[in-house]
């Protein structure tokens, strides 16, 4: 039965056949192998499960399940769950009971309770706020709020064998449209479930594809943008490793669409895992016969490639990609110039989306358009996939139904503002968009309405800021980012960057001047007006909606010399309040350059002009004096106290 | 070729089909501020100065865009003024500002633009200026490569892709740390350039400059006289010395384009050890000599060697003509068809 698949009827007995294997495994140990709890120790966690279940007389081996045996328990590795800061994430099907933090010596407790004991090892569960342990997965408030349709997938299913994407209607899809779709329908359903590309611009998905098709030149091709070059992001990562056959699938279903016999699939290099995953796939793929040539023995053919990008953030933007992948610097195409659906990889007719709007096809065909489109709002159907990060409680990666409220995302998925913080600040849209404040936090999730509000969706990246984040150094930061990553070849985005940085660094240090504000409106309008590409034109976007939400913030560095949020160093001096000084001495312990001087119980004092800002006697001195504190401005430096250094 | 017409500023003009709307301008003697176009070179759309509104709502630069009938476009929109100013103005922010003794003073492209910007002393004051110090590129022996002057405009690359086919230089790096290089960032006299110049003579600004040239007082219509090819040359001249060559862009030989010799190497001219008159052996030393002197010696002595024991090769640095005439010299004279020619491989 495990074998090349020849027709699309075979597809659903292949899934049933699949889907009996693994149903014959009572219990089954996921361990979450993605990229963030195997750094955490998840595949030895992951080896003395098996080992565990082994000893038990339990065999492991898949390949018996599919030879028609029963098993009482067994373990596979899964893609990341998006509760990476919780990992290494162990979940246990059938009932999907939810560990986290989990560690080698954790395995003989979880072992005994779900095979012995038909409980649960209570430590290694989800404590909620109010204490209450979370026990299923969908229990915890991380992931009760979430819709979960191109992560479904990842944290549920072992990325590297391809039966399991089988058991779960993987390939039935693309079986579908060969059975009962001619092209033009399978894009009627693209456009009519209103998938909009994910990649970060919203273009229309059917709307390209129908491009792509309708165009003449030949051969065509398709690619999946897999670049993710925004700092924090890793949704992309996180599908490629966590469901590459389901990307495959929708690249195919593509290829089917537009005629396209070759595809290419971009990933960065510092994607490793990923790649691994890919290639394991599209060698599985091709043996079961639903990739490569005669694909399910209808006669179509589609083979996909690999190429692994340098990782410049500008190759990510679609005629750049398309250079790279050729093998020539990555400057993107200078406008007017034909759509890439027209003149793309090595000139021909070529169909770019992202990664996630890929993954996102097989559901729509299976489910049907309407299904996609009840999800979310009017203007964009179905869900968003953000990176939470940040000060935030519960950080990692979330999947939510467009027009969710910032809000509902920050609060009640993120679980708010860790240690008592206080909300200051969203970004979403990484580099290109812009920083929210409170007042807007009731603002929906969906590409016009953040567009509306000065930032972008992007694709995916979510920082949220606490009261102690200083907006202009955040917006110092992005440009740094754009600064850097700018291929250099138009002139607003290289020099317009890099004279927005400067000028940023300046009211940072305290050198702001007072025209400089309207100069930053000036030139932000320009670089978005006069940049060749995205990168450009997006580049100031941190700066405009922060002078537009926080200006007071800049004017206090500009006129006060003064960083009310206390983080730009050279406007801030700590010091040490002497009524709760205690004496501890844990600061001048600590203090890296030896500025605190005081005797054990005295209250001690901070030589500023030996101090160098960096925080940490006011991290480090305990909460129940909380006696160091943060002053803007910064306290001058008398020059007696200058003297005595020399 | 039809004609389509367009309105600049409000200014009816006609354009050829197939144009730019820059170039549609310049037909029309109309000035649209423009840094990274050539008309010799595919547009590349980079420095942005040539900003445009097109049909009151979109922002286009014109030297890409291709004209329609009908269009309107507008140089004096505010939003276009802006961009382009703040532009230039970055531009200059950047560069060094030692006019004065700059080889392309009045020459400039980028002093046009900040003139006809209308940029002041206060518009730069705003800014933090920062002039780029990458050590100069002298290697090559005909022109220097000053990266503090280079506007990354990317006409020399276009230049010896598109006309030359040679693409000794691309540019390096990114953001603002990208440059023009050579592969591997080597100096330029060790790369793959054959100096030909053209980038040279294409360079805007003085980023690309000859070495040893001086303006001169008049420029004289002259042929190089290296090869055969007859390349058409402005020798610009000071006194009785030759201080430049230019390429001859009426020429419908060369249109403007030279090689290395042609365009760096007439130092010869002036040299004080050129042969000025023939050289005839006396007495085992040569010894200068009258054109009939030394015809005369070659007919008595060519006269004795007639036949098969005379071969003659002539040079591909002369005309198709003096070859002609060497070849019909051979056989007709010295009776054989003993000829042959340097440039045969
Ligand atoms: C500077 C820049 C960087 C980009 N980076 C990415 C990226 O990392 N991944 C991506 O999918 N799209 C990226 N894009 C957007 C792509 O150009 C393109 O629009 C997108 O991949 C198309 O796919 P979609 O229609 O599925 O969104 C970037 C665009 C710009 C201007
Ligand atoms: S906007 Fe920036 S990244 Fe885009 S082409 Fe221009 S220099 Fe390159
Ligand atoms: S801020 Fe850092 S350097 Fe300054 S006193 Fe505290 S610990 Fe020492
Ligand atoms: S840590 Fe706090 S309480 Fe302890 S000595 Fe330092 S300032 Fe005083
Ligand atoms: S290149 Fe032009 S702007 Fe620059 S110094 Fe020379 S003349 Fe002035
Ligand atoms: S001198 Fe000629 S060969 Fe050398 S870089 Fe310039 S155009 Fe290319
Ligand atoms: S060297 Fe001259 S031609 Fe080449 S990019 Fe720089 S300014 Fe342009
Ligand atoms: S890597 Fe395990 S949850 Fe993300
Ligand atoms: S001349 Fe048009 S962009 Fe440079």
């Amino acid at each position: 039965m495990l074998q090349r698949i020849n027709s699309p009827s075979e597809m659903v007995e292949m899934r049933d056949f699949c889907k009996a294997a693994f149903a014959r495994q009572k219990v089954r140990f996921l361990v979450c192998a993605g990229t963030g709890c195997i750094a955490g120790g998840s595949m030895e966690v992951y080896e003395e499960l098996k080992r565990h279940i082994a000893e038990r007389g339990e065999d492991v081996d898949v390949e018996l399940l599919f030879e028609g045996k029963d098993s009482e328990a067994g373990a596979s590795i899964s893609g990341c769950h998006g509760f990476c800061q919780m990992g290494p994430l162990v979940r246990v099907e059938p009932k999907s009971t939810f560990y986290t933090k989990v560690k080698v010596k954790d395995v003989p407790d979880i072992i005994t309770t779900t095979l012995d004991e038909d409980s649960v090892v209570e430590r290694l569960l989800f404590k909620n706020p109010d204490g209450s342990h979370a026990v299923a997965e969908h229990d915890v408030p991380f992931y009760n709020r979430q819709t979960r349709i191109v992560l479904a997938g990842c944290g549920t299913i072992d990325p590297e064998d391809i039966r399991n994407y089988f058991a779960v209607d993987g390939y039935t899809a693309l079986a579908q449209i060969f059975a009962d779709h001619s092209p033009e329908e399978v894009i009627d359903i693209v456009t009519q479930s209103g998938l909009r590309g994910r990649g970060g611009g919203g273009f229309p998905a059917g709307r390209k594809w129908k491009a792509g098709y309708d165009a003449k030149a030949t051969p065509k091709y398709v690619v999946c943008n897999g670049d993710e070059g925004d700092p924090g992001a890793f949704m992309d990562r996180s599908v490629l490793e966590g469901n590459p056959q389901a990307v495959l699938e929708g690249m195919t279903i593509a290829a089917y669409s537009i005629g396209a016999r070759y595809g290419v699939i971009y990933v960065r290099a510092e994607y490793p895992l990923a790649v691994v995953r890919l290639q394991k796939a599209i060698a599985q793929a091709k043996e079961f016969g639903v990739l490569g040539e005669n694909i399910m023995g209808t006669g179509f053919d589609f083979d996909i490639d690999i190429f692994q990008g340098a990782g410049a953030f500008v190759c990510g933007e679609s005629t750049a990609l398309t250079l790279s992948i050729e093998g020539k610097r990555g400057m993107p195409r200078v406008a007017p110039r034909p759509r890439t659906t027209e003149v793309g990889l090595y000139d021909k007719p070529t169909l770019l989306n992202n990664v996630k709007t890929f993954a996102y096809v097989p559901d729509i065909i299976r489910k049907s358009a309407d299904w996609f489109k009840a999800i979310g709002t009017e203007s964009s159907s179905g869900t968003a996939v953000f990176a939470l990060t940040g000060h935030i409680k519960n950080s990692g990666l979330i999947e939510v139904p467009m027009g969710i409220k910032l809000r509902e995302i920050i609060f009640d998925i993120g679980g708010g503002i860790p240690k008592g913080g206080k909300f200051k600040a969203v970004q979403t849209g990484g580099p290109s968009g812009g920083c929210l404040p409170e007042s807007l936090l009731d603002t929906p999730i969906d590409y016009d309405s953040l567009d509306e509000a000065g930032s972008i969706m992007g694709s995916g990246g979510m920082v949220i800021m606490n009261e102690r984040t200083c907006m202009v150094d955040v917006a110092r930061y992005f440009l740094q980012f754009t600064e850097e990553e700018s291929c250099g070849q138009c002139v607003p985005c290289r020099l317009g960057t890099k004279q927005l940085l400067e000028i940023l660094n300046d009211i940072c240090r305290g050198r702001g001047k007072k025209e400089d504000l309207d100069l930053l409106v000036e030139l932000s309008h320009s670089v978005h007006g006069g940049s060749v590409c995205g990168l450009g034109q997006t580049a100031a976007n941190p700066v405009l909606t922060t002078l537009r939400y926080f200006k007071a913030e800049y004017e206090a560095h500009i006129y006060d010399k003064c960083c009310p949020a206390g983080v730009c160093k050279e406007l801030i001096s700590f010091v040490i309040d002497e009524e709760k000084c205690k004496g501890c001495m844990l600061c001048a312990k600590n203090c890296p350059v030896d500025a605190i001087s005081g005797e054990k119980k005295q209250v001690h004092t901070i030589d500023q002009s030996l101090c160098i800002q960096c925080g940490v006697c006011f991290d480090k001195c305990p909460n129940k004096f909380s006696a160091v504190e943060c002053v803007s401005p910064k306290i001058p430096v008398t020059p007696k106290e200058k003297m005595e250094v020399s | 070729m039809s004609e389509v017409t367009i309105t600049i500023d409000g200014l009816e003009i006609k354009a050829r089909e197939g144009t730019t709307v820059l170039q549609a301008a310049q037909e029309n003697g109309l000035y649209i501020p423009n840094l990274c176009n050539h008309p010799d070179l595919d547009p590349a759309g980079l420095c942005r100065v040539c900003v445009v509104k097109m049909d009151d709502w979109k922002i286009a630069i014109s030297c890409k865009l291709p004209v329609k009938d009908g269009m309107v476009i507008s140089t004096e929109d505010p939003e276009v003024q802006q961009i382009r100013k703040n532009t230039v103005e970055l531009l200059v922010a950047n560069h060094p500002m030692t006019c004065l003794t700059c080889e392309r003073d009045s020459t400039c492209e980028l002093q046009k633009v900040a003139h006809y910007v209308g940029i002041k002393p206060d518009d730069i004051k705003r800014y933090r200026r920062s002039v780029r110090s990458i050590p100069m590129d002298t290697s090559n022996p005909f022109f220097d490569m000053d990266h503090s002057k280079c506007i990354l405009c990317g006409i020399c690359v276009r230049t010896c892709d598109e006309l030359q086919n040679i693409n000794a230089i691309n540019y390096a790096q990114r953001g603002v740390a990208s440059l023009i290089s050579t592969l591997g960032n080597k100096p330029i006299a060790e790369s793959r350039c054959e100096s030909c110049g053209e980038c040279v003579v294409r360079c805007p600004v003085a980023a690309l400059s000859p070495k040893n040239t001086m303006e001169p007082m008049r420029q004289v219509k002259s042929i190089c006289t290296y090869c055969g090819v007859g390349c058409g040359v402005m020798l610009g001249v000071r006194g009785d010395q030759i201080v430049s060559v230019e390429g001859d862009y009426d020429n419908p030989v060369n249109q403007g384009s030279l090689c290395v010799k042609g365009r760096y190497g007439y130092k010869f001219i002036n040299h004080p050890e050129r042969l000025k008159t023939p050289l005839v052996r006396k007495n085992g030393e040569l010894v200068e000599a009258t054109w009939d002197e030394a015809l005369d010696q070659i007919e008595a002595k060519f006269s004795k060697h007639k036949g098969e024991k005379f071969a003659a090769l002539a040079s591909a640095r002369i005309t198709n003509e003096d070859n002609y005439l060497i070849q019909k010299f051979t056989r007709a004279v010295m009776g054989t068809n003993n000829i042959d020619h340097c440039a045969r491989l």
